[in-house]
């Protein structure tokens, strides 16, 4: 029996989270294994985006940013539950994503590029400068998500690190499957074929500019749970998870490691999540490293990474 | 019987330059209407104003009784018209199964949620519309090749696969852009039969087409173009011997064959 790519993406993700805990050296492992899967989560939202509609958008961290303080604010403001706060914060984005989107999807070439790069650039800003909300630049405090207790409640007690690393583990998981369903579905073939040529996708029925919008809005959902993960997981948040940095960072993962494909854009999400804790030197560099990455994977791998490796052991099918 | 697509007057012009002036003509349910005429013609301009992707700068275009002129391609798709590309435009990077499903968009699609979960709903419409695309590959012969990425085809089979696709919106008027360019003897035969075949089932079809002794062997009405102008139709024998034809087209043609 052949595997579908989806089940095997998902068989490989299932034992990535299962498998890895055993070889960490120690629980600092754990927070980065989270990390890696908040960043699997963002750029699987590009992969939406960028892989199956070709669109592009260098401002996703934006919503990124709605997401976390969503989660931040809404607790303290409104008492909301910080569940809910992420819900909150992925319905504010998306409403934003649609509003923002409308107009800007309608134009072609890169108007949503510059557009979305002055989003991102806008939220990082009121996030900076809203001191007496946001208390700016350094930061604010999240409440805690409480699931780790009522977990303890059930007889499973798991530590921090362990809690948010399987925690991110399953919202990736459950990311990518609905990206997979998404993917062969009648919505996803009609985002695909709009990116393989727009004018075949007009003739034979698709309304474009609609399609662009529900990619850029789901996109954002992705962007913003994201956001609300990390902010959740630190329990503490700064502007900079909208800063225009964090945008690039998503595009570049997914970029790496194989826009086309969401196992692909993980695996990029993964290996520049990594590449800071095994080189420390590389946070000094990140800026340069990330757009001499951009630039060798633009003119020797197309494909990204992982499809291009993928085709040299497989052949040409897969 | 009543036209399903009328060409009243249609005119455009690029830079002051009028590319298409004041042509008109009608396609008939069943029938195959041919447009030729030398390159640079207006042809494919004409088509372009049709099909919605060029605003027309003058006359109308009227699709089974109704005014269409301007609209956009993918509201045309849903009042039933239909096209190819002179040159292709296939969804590259999906295979070939996946670019004829495409074709069923208007019949597959549903709510975006219903998609992104995988609901039983949402996987009713997707095999519905396989089963239809798989038909469709199977009559233009592209069984075999359904699996494949489509950028790795042939011409003369995307050349087909378009036509599938352009079939898989079960169309009311279908338009041709040179549907048997670039293909051997063999193909353009194939392409011959499956037209008058679509034709046959009571689709209007308008057609674009260099290759002559098609075009006189399928149409019912020719319609000729030169510099923009309709310089005269009528059935393939009256237009063959028209001397304004002869001269304009023809006469290029024979002095280069």
């Amino acid at each position: 029996m052949r595997l579908t790519p989806k089940s095997a993406t998902l068989i490989v993700l299932a034992l990535l989270v299962a498998i890895t805990p055993f070889f960490f050296p120690s629980g600092y492992y754990y927070r980065v294994g989270a990390l890696l899967f908040v960043n699997g989560i963002a750029v699987t939202g590009i992969v939406i985006l960028t892989g199956y509609a070709g669109q592009i958008s260098l401002g996703h961290a934006g919503f990124a940013g709605i997401g976390a303080y969503a989660c931040a604010l809404a607790p303290v403001h409104w008492g909301l539950h910080p569940a809910l706060a992420a819900v909150l914060g992925a319905a504010i984005s998306a409403v934003l994503a649609y509003l923002v989107g409308r107009p800007i999807l309608r134009l072609k070439g890169y108007y949503l590029g510059v557009a979305t790069l002055g989003f991102g650039i806008l939220v990082s800003m009121v996030l900076n400068n809203e001191r007496q909300l946001t208390r700016g630049p350094d930061g604010i405090e999240v409440a805690d998500l409480g699931l780790r207790e009522v977990l303890k409640g059930w007889g499973l007690n798991l530590t921090n690190g362990e809690f948010w690393y399987f925690f991110c583990g399953l919202c990736l998981i459950i990311g990518a499957w609905l990206a997979l369903n998404l993917h062969n579905s009648p919505t996803g073939r009609a985002l695909r074929a709009l990116h393989g040529s727009e004018v075949a996708a007009r003739t034979v029925g698709v309304d474009v500019a609609r399609f662009k919008l529900q990619a850029f809005v789901i996109s954002a959902v992705y962007a913003s749970v994201a956001g609300s993960l990390l902010a959740l997981q630190n329990k503490f948040i700064t502007p900079d998870v909208a800063g225009f940095m964090h945008s690039v960072e998503m595009v570049t993962m997914a970029v790496l490691g194989g826009v086309g494909s969401v196992l692909g854009a993980i695996f990029g999400a993964g290996i520049l999540t990594l590449l800071p804790q095994v080189l420390t030197v590389f946070a000094e560099y990140e800026q340069m490293v990330l757009g001499l990455v951009m630039l060798l994977v633009m003119i020797f791998l197309r494909e990204g990474l992982l499809p291009s490796i993928l085709k040299k052991f497989w052949g040409k099918d897969e | 019987m009543s036209d399903l697509l009328s060409i009243e007057g249609l005119g455009i012009s690029f830079g002051g330059l009028k590319a298409v002036n004041d042509v008109s003509f009608r396609v008939r349910p069943g029938e195959i209407v041919s447009v030729i005429g030398p390159n640079g013609a207006g042809k494919t301009t004409l088509f372009n104003m049709i099909s919605g992707v060029y605003l027309p700068g003058a006359g109308r275009v009227m699709l089974d009784g109704a005014d269409v002129t301007g609209m956009e391609p993918h509201l045309l798709a849903r009042r039933g018209m239909s096209r190819t590309f002179q040159n292709l435009q296939i969804f590259q990077s999906m295979t070939v199964l996946e670019n004829v499903i495409t074709g069923y968009h208007l019949q597959e699609k549903g709510p975006v949620v219903a998609d992104i979960l995988g609901l039983p709903s949402s996987r009713r419409r997707a095999r519905k519309a396989m089963a239809g695309a798989r038909e469709l590959l199977e009559r233009v012969g592209l069984t075999r090749a359904a699996e494949r990425e489509a950028g790795n085809l042939s011409y003369g089979s995307l050349k087909r696969l378009e036509i599938a696709r352009a079939l898989a919106l079960d169309p009311k008027v279908l338009l041709l852009d040179e549907p048997a360019a670039g293909c051997n003897a063999v193909e353009t035969e194939e392409i011959d039969h499956l037209i008058a075949e679509v034709a046959a089932s009571g689709v209007a079809i308008l057609l674009v087409e260099h290759d002559m002794k098609m075009v006189m062997r399928i149409s019912n009405h020719i319609v000729v173009l030169d510099h923009g102008e309709k310089i005269a139709e009528g059935d393939p024998a009256t237009v063959s011997q028209n001397p304004a034809v002869i001269a304009a087209y023809l006469g290029a043609e024979n002095a280069h064959g």
